[in-house]
């Protein structure tokens, strides 16, 4: 037998495997990926860095410079001298940090067992209680990250439901829900959004719903999420309409699959690159979204932080007898960072999985 | 067109009526009068109230008679602001928001498209790389960090504006400024693809055969072409001006709609937030609409529908 006759197997390269190849060439693109990547895993292990505890004040060092060196320092406990009572160590050692889960508290455990209470020093100064800027900025990023990941969430259930169904049904249907679309586009959210936050600051309305289980927050997260899912929706019901009439679908009705098959086995995987390139477009916006709110005061409460609410911490404080610049530089550097990278690479993968580019 | 108009003013008149119902059926379910915050107060004086404002008509004949308020364009008595009825309130926000807009507005037009057009034609030089760069980085960062880093370097540092305030021109650079940055970066990029288009296409090749000046063919007869996707932005600018302005005149203490909207919003005056979304919804649906219809003008190919 003579093998070797037969032609060279060419591998076929999926278009995904192909739009990877594409954007590994910009080095940009891969930068900012793993600035996200990065970003996303110390904001995960926070709770185990060497960092002060972002809620402990020092007032006699309000509004300290930042400073490098030494740049390991003991952090002062001003309670030291107060008797320690056994069964509230626990009290004790979570008492300057925001609520914590199961999790967060073992690691927050793990980091006194490892560092005691060694620290980096505050080389983003101190804020107006004294407290470290670097270690709020970290704990910030949780929840502006947590923000980005569940109201992206949110908008993409709702937009990529919205759209197949759109695209999938077709016909007056489809006319109909795009043209809901179209009139959703032109109403101002923000507004309608800031409204209802009032109706859930309300005292009572804040109790009810604690009692009923849903936090403050979660309202939040939908509520950001809720409206920004309109280009998703859009995007995804073009791509349902093109792939509709595409012959391996055909094919597939032809030998007699099911609706449910043919939407979740072939519709679906074909639908995984284009919602990645509007989830990442959209990520930085709910993000925006919440640093404006939380601004605002309208968001995220202490003693939860997120990087909009240092922001806005920092901006009340100009003054002109003294220029607090650390107070607004860092939290903007490490927001306009992050939405940066997202952005750029939203950018770059949607050229990257354009075959319209390919030959560029 | 007429047909167009008609059916878009009546998206708009439905889109306001659900936003209304909406609004004060959520403003109703809210447990408490408007007044429960301040010191108990005698019965009779509560009734009193209650009547002043209707509160103790059934709820359908509350809602029928503040829709056909509305309708007749008065919003009401502001809750907390007594002494001012919501329409008073607006009337003295919206021109100063007005004019803030109009004016940020105008500095991301200009700016944005000098420097869009500016890369394009200088496409590939070390000023297209600096240009789109600072673009790539103004749209990524939100109006209030640009604000903040602005006042900190142009109020404190190089002392040549005023730090906040209303009332004579200067106060009223900055701010425009801060808050038209984002769009002037996205200005910039969407002009620069244009004008590359453009720049690209037969009847630009034939204008610089014929013999024209570069000012000429760019001025004359590629930008008029690549102005098209400038002008759809505006509507989307427009919606994020207003929206921008919510936190730029909190810092600038400008005494806008949006200082009132969010002044409203943490002080729970409902009456007066409902209204400020209604005015906010009108002005972003219109804004669409003449854009819309500038669209149509600038490119006789597109339909109206």
């Amino acid at each position: 037998m003579a093998t070797g006759q037969l032609p060279p197997l060419v591998k076929g390269v999926s278009l995904g495997q192909d739009a990877w190849r594409r954007l590994r060439k910009s080095r940009v693109a891969m930068l900012c990926l793993w600035t996200i990547v990065a970003i996303a895993l110390l904001a995960i292990f926070t709770p185990l860095l060497p960092l002060q505890p972002p809620d402990r004040k020092m007032t006699r060092l309000q509004y300290a410079a930042p400073e490098f060196s030494p740049l390991w320092v003991r952090f002062e406990d001003d309670t030291a001298g107060a008797a320690k009572v056994p069964d509230e160590e626990d009290q004790q050692l979570f008492r300057d940090y925001p609520e914590l889960g199961l999790i967060s508290r073992a690691m927050v455990r793990i980091r006194y067992r490892i560092f005691g209470d060694g620290s980096i020093t505050s080389i983003c100064g101190r804020d107006e209680l004294g407290r470290d800027v670097l270690s709020r900025v970290f704990w910030g990023a949780r929840i502006s990250l947590l923000v980005g990941l569940v109201a992206g969430s949110v908008s993409l259930v709702i937009g990529v439901t919205y759209g197949s169904l759109a695209g999938y049904i077709g016909g007056a249907v489809d006319n109909f829900m795009m043209r809901l679309v179209d009139v959703l586009y032109s109403i101002p959210f923000m507004f309608i959004v800031i409204y209802i936050l009032t109706i859930i600051n309300q005292p009572e309305v804040k109790a009810w719903l604690e009692e009923i289980g849903i936090g403050r927050m979660t309202v939040f997260f939908f509520l950001v999420g809720a409206i920004e899912w309109l280009t998703m929706a859009r995007v995804v019901r073009g791509q349902v309409i093109s792939l509709k009439t595409e012959p391996f679908v055909e094919a597939a009705r032809a030998t007699g699959a099911r609706q449910g098959r043919i939407i979740f086995r072939h519709i679906f995987p074909n639908l995984v690159s284009i919602v990645i390139v509007y989830l990442t477009l959209t990520i930085p916006r709910v993000m925006l979204f919440e640093a404006f709110l939380s601004f605002l005061g309208l968001g995220v409460e202490p003693p939860d932080v997120s990087w909009g609410l240092l922001a806005n911490e920092g901006i009340k404080v100009i003054t002109p007898v003294r220029v607090v610049w650390w107070l607004i530089f860092f939290p903007s550097l490490a927001l306009g960072i992050t939405l940066f990278s997202l952005n750029f690479l939203g950018d770059r993968l949607r050229d990257a999985l354009d075959p319209k580019l390919a030959s560029r | 067109m007429l047909g167009f108009i008609a059916k878009r003013l009546l998206w708009m008149v439905l889109t306001l009526w659900v936003i209304f119902t909406v609004s004060f059926f959520l403003m109703r379910a809210v447990p408490g009068g408007p007044f429960d915050s301040d010191r108990a107060l005698e019965p009779e004086i509560e009734a009193n109230i209650n009547r002043y404002y209707h509160f103790d008509e059934p709820l359908v004949k509350q809602y029928g008679r503040h829709l056909w308020n509305a309708v007749r364009g008065d919003l009401g008595p502001s809750y907390k602001l007594s002494d001012y009825t919501v329409n008073q309130v607006i009337a003295q926000g919206l021109p100063v928001s007005m004019a803030l807009g109009v004016l940020a507005l105008a500095f991301a037009m200009c700016l944005g498209l000098v420097a869009g057009i500016t890369s394009a034609v200088r496409r590939g030089t070390a000023a297209d790389v600096v240009l789109m760069s600072i673009a790539t980085i103004g749209i990524a960062v939100p109006s209030f960090v640009v604000a903040g880093l602005a006042i900190i370097l142009f109020v404190f540092v190089i002392p040549i504006f005023p730090a906040a305030g209303w009332g004579s021109f200067d106060q009223l650079i900055l701010p425009a400024m801060c808050l038209g940055a984002p769009y002037a970066a996205d200005v910039a990029r969407i002009s620069r693809t244009s004008m590359l288009d453009v720049l690209s296409q037969d009847h630009i090749r034939t204008a610089r055969a014929k013999g024209l000046s570069p000012a000429r063919v760019i001025w004359g007869h590629a930008l008029p072409g690549s102005l098209l996707p400038v002008a759809s932005f505006l509507g989307p600018a427009i919606a994020g001006i207003l929206t921008g302005s919510l936190v730029i005149e909190r810092i600038f203490a400008i005494p806008g709609l949006g200082s009132h909207f969010i002044e409203a919003s943490l002080q729970r005056d409902f009456t007066l937030a409902m209204g400020c979304v209604l005015v906010y919804t009108v002005l972003v649906y219109s804004m669409n609409f003449l854009v819309d219809i500038s669209y149509s003008i600038l490119d006789p190919r597109v339909e109206l529908d």
